[in-house]
């Protein structure tokens, strides 16, 4: 590929992912890309149209062909990349599977949009945390520099020997995806230095055959789920490594699995994922001036999840609040349920906010009210747990 | 400070990438926070749209739709009939047009502007299937209104974004730029 050279650029989150991966000099792209999707694949497709990449452009029929396409080039060695969004992801979910069975380190964002029925294509996180145990590293950015760094700092972590999985950066649907701002491109031989070559332990070959992924018998399979989980677990270590050295090199630190913002002398923190955390980092400023002592927990990763590092910010506070922009029908939001589980055995509220489902606009408004009940709830116990903000019909 | 922009028009008249081109205009004369988004819709040309710009000389953290803007920018006054475009402005704020008609001509109680953009795209031929597009020299028009963008920014952003025909739309937003009244 063509060197390039480090750039401030504005640009959308769709352009911001695909110029990451065009850095990160992927071999392999495959993509058909159905409605909704996003433009990510179709600007990295100009790349390779205007000669800035040799990688290989494989259009296919379906997403699932993708996946497939994407699990065949990666396990013969190349470093592939492939995009998707809401439809498209569910209807990769089989394949997604089989990526992380065979320890095959594929990046794919996901524009993170409504699931249907009814047909939407605004940003909910219904397509990709239903995804939760197809074996996939996955992650929310808050913004496009985030979607910029996470990119190459995917490929850095799913490739570690100790780690070999999939990851899925994800980004809100237009509040990334379509949003302009500035991004710090760092250039592409300072980016082959932080990511090396993508080393295989084992690759197709056809001078060399063997097949992988094939028929196997209860004998085997048990520790190679085994395997994959304890890949889980390193990825934690792996992930607060990668970020700590993307820091030094790069000078943009993300603080491994999660980001605590004005946690020191909280007490009572919210947990927020995507792009929520930025409008929620004003209104946690704004409340502080007025001397409440709030706090902000940005949580990057869903898997792996960062259950140790919550639950020692919740053990010195007060009442926790989880914003959630999924369900799970009947009992809450994904990353509540995680995180309740993550705080077993410790004896305070953890509360449950729904907002913006369907693409809803979260307004600082919103976020007031979720740290209102949550103050409240430090004071006496509260009624309930699950709490769904700016929603017709139900009453807090 | 922050400063927030509405621009309202028809989907294929530029809206979109009137609010990015002011964005990267903003980035470009040292404001270090920029942002700028589709109202978040299934666009179809012709019918009304709504694009959002935000300017710090701070990052921004914000994410939330705009509701209450600084200034207001109407590509086509004919969706002055659909739309409310004064809804939440501020106060002080500002109602940039474009029209041939002057600020008087509109009963606004806040501070407009006017711009003949449509006349000086057909002067600079700055046509789509015959249609003027006017989103150049609507950026030309709101950077005179606006503090802290430099028109030469804007210009260098236009035709980044242009190549070919970027010359003759930086000098449209060059003549906007001279000629709005405010």
């Amino acid at each position: 590929m063509m060197r390039l050279e480090a750039k401030k650029m504005v640009a959308t989150g769709d352009y911001t992912a695909a110029y990451g991966a065009l850095l990160c000099d992927v071999d392999v792209v495959a993509a058909y890309p159905i409605t909704p999707q996003t433009i990510i694949v179709e600007e990295f497709s100009n790349f390779v149209n205007n000669g800035i990449t040799d990688a290989e452009f494989i259009m296919v029929e379906s997403e699932h062909s993708a996946m497939s396409a994407c699990i065949a080039a990666q396990a013969s060695g190349a470093r592939t990349f492939t995009a998707t969004s809401s439809q498209g992801l569910a209807l990769m979910h089989e394949m997604l599977f089989v990526a992380s069975a065979l320890r095959l380190p594929i990046v794919m964002p996901v524009v993170n949009r409504t699931l249907a029925a009814p047909i939407g294509i605004w940003c909910e996180h219904n397509d990709s945390m239903p995804q939760r145990d197809a074996g996939w590293i996955q992650m929310s950015c808050e913004d496009n520099q985030e979607v910029l760094d996470m990119i190459i700092m995917a490929y850095k972590i799913g490739e570690r020997k100790d780690v070999l999985l999939p990851v899925m950066p994800c980004l809100d649907a237009f509040i990334l995806s379509h949003t302009v701002e500035p991004v710090d491109a760092p250039s592409s031989d300072e980016v082959a230095d932080f990511i090396g070559k993508y080393d295989p332990v084992a690759t197709l070959d056809p001078n060399n055959p063997m097949a992988i992924g094939t028929f196997s018998p209860p004998e085997y399979i048990q520790e190679l789920r085994y395997q994959t989980h304890v890949a889980m677990e390193n990825a934690k270590k792996a992930i607060r490594e990668t970020t700590k050295d993307f820091a030094r090199k790069f000078g943009r630190d993300y603080y491994g699995l999660i980001e605590e913002y004005r946690c020191d002398d909280a007490d009572v923190v919210l947990a927020t994922v995507g792009t929520v955390t930025g409008t929620a980092r004003e209104v946690v400023d704004e409340l502080r001036e007025k001397g409440k002592k709030v706090g902000l927990i940005k949580l990057r990763f869903y898997r792996p999840f960062p259950a140790e590092e919550i639950k020692k910010i919740a053990e010195n506070v007060s009442a926790i609040g989880v914003y959630d922009r999924a369900i799970s029908y009947g009992v809450g939001g994904p990353l509540f349920i995680e995180t309740r589980n993550a705080l077993y055995g410790l004896d305070l509220p953890v509360l449950n906010f729904l907002a913006g489902l369907g693409g809803r606009d979260v307004v600082k408004g919103d976020i007031e009210k979720m740290y209102e009940i949550l103050l409240k709830a430090k004071k006496e116990k509260p009624e309930k747990e699950i709490y769904w903000i700016g929603t017709r019909g139900v009453s807090i | 400070m922050l400063k927030e922009i509405i621009f309202y028009g028809r989907g294929g008249q530029g809206a979109v990438t009137a609010a990015n081109l002011i964005a990267s205009a903003a980035l470009k004369s040292g404001n270090r926070g920029v942002q700028a988004f589709p109202f978040f819709g299934a666009e179809r040309r012709g019918a009304p749209v709504k694009a959002f710009a935000r300017i710090s000389d701070n990052e921004i953290f914000l994410r939330s739709q705009i509701k209450k803007p600084d200034i207001v920018v109407v590509l086509d006054t004919g969706v002055m009939d659909a739309i409310n475009v004064a809804e939440g402005i501020k106060k002080d704020g500002i109602i940039l047009l474009n029209t041939n008609k002057s600020a008087s001509d509109f009963s606004f109680p806040y501070r407009t502007a006017v711009v003949d953009a449509t006349s000086i795209a057909i002067k600079n031929e700055i046509l789509v299937g015959g249609i003027p597009v006017v989103n150049t020299p609507m950026t030309g028009a709101l950077t005179k209104i606006l503090d802290g963008i430099d028109i030469e920014n804007l210009k260098l952003a236009i035709k980044e974004r242009f190549g070919k025909i970027g010359d003759k739309n930086a000098k449209a937003a060059e003549e906007a730029y001279n000629e709005v009244i405010f």
